[in-house]
């Protein structure tokens, strides 16, 4: 190391309690030098914002008065006799719950044939490829794979003697579409957590299973699934409460081409593009912000509950 | 699909009682159970191919469209290769080919500015990532390794704001960066993510107290102070994560919609992502302009697949530990 010279060894003594000492003292200070930045951007693009929304949600805000009066509760109760956004909220529901049933299955399954089977990086990382790819591509994508009269998909359904789908132009089929087009981006993402968590397990206790004549299916559910429970419990909070927040998607991919997203017939309105355009199309930024506030009531709410059931917190390997 | 397979091999064998069972079977066979090669294994296999090649045929078949011709896409020709392989929509998307004759090969006709909004998207990415893994490696470094009251629960704080939908705080952000008067700049699309995000705080938290301190030590005795021990130290010591935090930063601000879509539609500073859902919005409904999307989805995609291409183990890695923690 460079800072050591021939004369620092000489102070070595007197140095190292002096300067210890100095260094102790004078910590709250660096903190505070070292979070200035971080700080300041967190005061001004989280704490701040999140205060002002909340203030908000008891006004009239309108962004292009860029003011607003106080109304106090108006908004929450419009809220509660909106139908609009009930329908929203079952809406994400249903396309939170298709969504995650489908890709936690799938992804656990996946793990578990990655953790058996190789080791190869070049399986994960073909897996994880759509994970990084923008949501606007993903759902542009789709929109292509699955139209109705040109989509590969389609073809590829005809060809085995199904008949061709409308897909994301059906009110019954465009929730259950989205969540399999969300499932098809996050699936190998969230594999690649299962994944991880499944190499802390220590290989002994298959061994030991196996020598008390357990087999695959009852090991699963024996041994893996119980200690993969924390992981299980972070990876399903990450992709609960990402699922609740689907906007890119949507916004890109519904609607058909060249029509108003959250369409056909208000069928995908999912709660983001909902508050999304009550803010930015009809300038009731104070609805919307009473919207987002029971939003993050319920994510908090949900968030703590899967915490909570599945002890999340608390591994049975320590 | 693991219900259908046959138990074990060591299982398979002696089924009595458990201390037969122990004497019985050999110990090497129970070291890695599935290691054989039957059936079910070569199912898992069969099933992870099949996982693979759904993953990936998307991926081909934007290819596949964007080199095809906007007439031989209407025939309703699916052949696996382009009938006529062209390089006319990508060379149209890229602003290479006239007007008319990008017409001419099926576009609206409506601009878009592909290497503009490819200049703005890298812009803003790297501003976001400068800034984010600077002042979030500080602000981890002040969490892990420097001592001062109040630590932990400035630390929840941060943590707590994990919680926060981004659509709660993108409001009163507009508003704000409305009332600075920098909506439609580069400043604005990059600010909220410049200085901080929680989740890369807690990201770099975990690495810096995962180092050992010994070196730290040992530059303190010498009479370094935390800048010097940051820099000197420190940063070197975790560049690999460093830059694996880098690379997420980036690909996360590449990927972003929503904030640019409200802070950033000037056609001067509209990013990729805005820049195609707009695209697409503009689409006449009876015959859109498939190609040219597709060429342009593709051109999208791409700077991302290079990444992973070159950084791939890095990224796998990296989301393997934020599963850990």
């Amino acid at each position: 190391m460079a800072i050591v010279s021939a004369r620092a060894a000489r102070q070595h003594q007197h140095r190292a309690s002096s300067g210890w000492r100095r260094l102790r003292r004078s910590q709250g200070w660096v903190a505070a030098l070292f979070l200035l930045p971080a700080g300041f951007g967190f005061a001004l693009f989280y704490l701040w914002p999140a205060l002002r929304a909340l203030w908000m949600s008891f006004t009239d805000y309108n962004l292009l008065r860029r003011s607003g009066d106080f109304t106090g509760l108006e908004n929450y109760r419009q809220l509660v006799d909106d139908q609009l956004f009930w329908h929203s909220m079952w809406v994400t529901v249903q396309y939170v719950v298709i969504n995650i049933g489908m890709q936690t299955v799938l992804a656990l399954a996946m793990a578990v044939m990655m953790d058996r089977l190789t080791r190869s990086v070049i399986v994960r990382g073909v897996l994880v490829l759509p994970w990084l790819i923008p949501q606007v591509v993903v759902g542009l994508l789709w929109l292509w794979m699955l139209d109705p009269r040109l989509g590969l998909v389609n073809h590829l359904l005809e060809m085995v003697g199904i008949g061709g789908q409308a897909f994301l132009g059906s009110p019954d089929q465009a929730v259950p579409t989205l969540a399999a087009i969300n499932t098809w981006r996050f699936v190998g993402y969230t594999a690649l957590l299962l994944f991880a968590g499944l190499q802390m397990i220590p290989k002994q206790l298959y061994e030991a299973a196996a020598m008390d004549g357990a087999g695959e299916w009852r090991m699963f559910w024996r041994v893996t699934l119980p200690l993969l429970r924390p992981v299980l419990a972070l990876v399903l909070v990450l992709s609960v409460v990402g699922s609740f927040q689907v906007f890119d998607l949507v916004q890109v991919a519904t609607g058909g081409i060249g029509g108003q997203p959250g369409g056909p017939a208000n069928s995908t309105l999912v709660i983001y593009v909902y508050i999304f355009r009550q803010a930015f199309n009809f300038n009731q930024a104070g609805y919307a912000a009473a919207m987002s506030a029971v939003l993050f009531v319920l994510l908090a709410c949900v968030t703590f509950l899967i915490m909570r059931s599945l002890r999340g917190s608390r591994s049975d390997l320590a | 699909m693991s219900k259908s397979h046959p138990p074990a091999a060591p299982a398979a064998r002696g089924r009595s009682t458990a201390t037969q069972r122990r004497s019985a079977v050999p110990p090497r066979r129970l070291a890695v159970p599935w290691r054989r090669w039957r059936p079910s294994r070569a199912a898992a296999w069969l099933i992870l191919i099949v996982l693979m090649l759904v993953t990936l045929l998307p991926f081909y078949w934007i290819v596949r469209t964007a080199a095809t011709t906007n007439s031989s896409l209407f025939t309703g020709d699916q052949s696996f290769l382009p009938p006529e392989p062209t390089w006319v929509n990508f060379e149209r998307v890229l602003g290479l080919s006239s007007t008319e004759e990008a017409m001419a090969a099926g576009g609206s006709g409506a601009e878009f500015d592909f290497l503009l909004y490819l200049r703005n998207s890298v812009i803003v990415s790297v501003l976001i990532t400068v800034g984010q893994v600077t002042f979030c490696a500080m602000a981890a470094y002040a969490f892990a390794r420097l001592q001062w009251r109040g630590r932990e629960a400035v630390f929840y704080v941060f943590l707590a704001a994990l919680l926060i939908p981004p659509v709660f705080i993108v409001i009163p952000n507009f508003v704000l960066l409305n009332q600075l008067g920098l909506l439609d700049t580069f400043a604005a699309l990059a600010a909220p993510y410049f200085f901080v995000t929680p989740f890369m705080v807690f990201f770099l938290r975990q690495f810096f107290l995962g180092i050992s301190t010994e070196m730290e030590e040992a530059a303190r005795i010498d009479g370094a102070g935390h800048p010097r021990i940051f820099l000197q130290i420190d940063v070197p010591i975790m560049s690999a994560p460093l830059s694996t935090a880098a690379i997420l930063a980036y690909v996360i601000a590449w990927n972003e919609f929503m904030w640019p879509l409200v802070a950033g539609s000037d056609e001067s500073v509209r990013v990729l992502t805005v820049g195609l859902s707009l695209f697409r919005a503009g689409q006449p409904q009876a015959g859109p302009d498939w190609t040219g999307l597709m060429a342009a989805t593709c051109l999208g995609a791409v700077p991302v697949i290079l990444l992973f291409l070159v950084m791939g183990r890095r990224i796998v890695d990296s989301i393997q530990f934020t599963g850990l923690r």
